[in-house]
């Protein structure tokens, strides 16, 4: 069964170990999902409870969270040229726009570095309340899953260029591009409800 | 598929467009509205589901027929947010529902009062 090959569709789903291994990846990402929620009804159920630290409406800022966003958003993007590519057939797209995805998120992780050295600064550290210790697991656990992707793919980028668009390069890819839009969807929701609310309420 | 000759992304750009316009939007709610604060959590939540859906549908790729018609993608994105909707409401249920924290401190009581002042608009 596994040396049957197909003769056409995308490259990563023409083997059964290509099918199996995405869907071993959709099984991941769903224990990822998961994860995810129990820091965010730790930091839901935390909520408010600064004690002597400052608040979250007084040190977010909209203004960074915005460009984190954004960097975010645009990166998700060209990852998903970066697979438009691949599917074409073409080596040289898929890297170049595997590369800016790449620059992208480590502008992202960039700015969410400067952001906590700036809120450890104004007294608000993992230490300082129990809000403080939810907040920073929960954007940090986001930020360790940013900083592993990159990693990643910088190793796939040079498989990419050593060997080509192989049936097993072309699904570790696809892969990876699950991989990084669902970090994208798991930053929509602490996008909106640890720093928009916490900035409303 | 059509989808892998075609020279330009049609879809990933909408998708793209969409996801900027509704975060704006989103923080327009948030921060530009004087909307009361329960319907601007509610708006905002809204916002990012539909958000996710544009990710999962128009950039994962979870319903092209390769996938199985997206059946297992389907299945586990289905199961992994109910499980997650049931682990935050059900810790906020049991947790905060009903309860007023303000025992501790003073910082908290004043949140709470500007809470009120702000649904009363």
């Amino acid at each position: 069964m596994s040396a049957h090959e197909m003769k056409s569709g995308p490259l990563e789903y023409r083997t059964q170990e290509g099918q199996l291994s995405i869907l071993g990846f959709w099984i991941f990402l769903a224990a990822e999902i998961v994860l995810f929620s129990t820091l965010f009804a730790t930091y839901a159920v935390l909520f408010g409870r600064t004690a002597d630290a400052p608040t979250p409406g007084e040190l977010f800022e909209i203004k960074t969270v915005l460009i984190m966003t954004f960097l975010l958003l645009t990166s998700s993007f060209t990852c998903g040229i970066a697979i438009h590519q691949m599917r074409r057939g073409s080596v040289k797209g898929l890297i170049t726009w595997l590369i800016i995805t790449l620059v992208l998120g480590i502008g992202f992780l960039g700015f969410e570095i400067y952001e906590f050295i700036h809120y450890a600064h104004e007294g608000a550290t993992l230490q300082s309340s129990a809000f403080w210790s939810a907040f920073f697991t929960l954007a940090g656990t986001h930020g360790l899953h940013v900083t592993l992707g990159i990693g990643w793919a910088v190793l796939l980028l040079i498989q990419l260029a050593k060997r080509g668009l192989t049936p097993v390069t072309s699904r570790k890819t696809f892969i990876i591009s699950l991989y990084w839009h669902f970090l994208d969807v798991v930053w929509i929701f602490i996008f909106t409800s640890v720093y928009l609310i916490g900035m409303v309420v | 598929m059509a989808e892998h000759s075609k020279r330009f992304p049609v879809q990933h750009i909408i998708g793209f467009v969409l996801s900027i316009v509704l975060t704006v939007l989103a923080a327009w709610a948030a921060l530009g509205s004087d909307l009361p604060v329960k319907w601007i959590i509610a708006g905002i939540m809204t916002l990012a589901v539909i958000q996710v859906g544009i990710q999962l549908f128009m950039f994962m790729h979870m319903t092209e027929r390769e996938s199985g018609g997206g059946h297992v993608p389907w299945n586990m994105m289905f199961h992994g947010f109910v499980l997650a909707a049931i682990i935050v409401a059900g810790s906020l249920f049991t947790m905060s529902f009903g309860f007023t924290h303000d025992h501790d401190d003073g910082g908290n009581h004043q949140q709470e009062e500007q809470q009120e002042e702000h649904s009363g608009h």
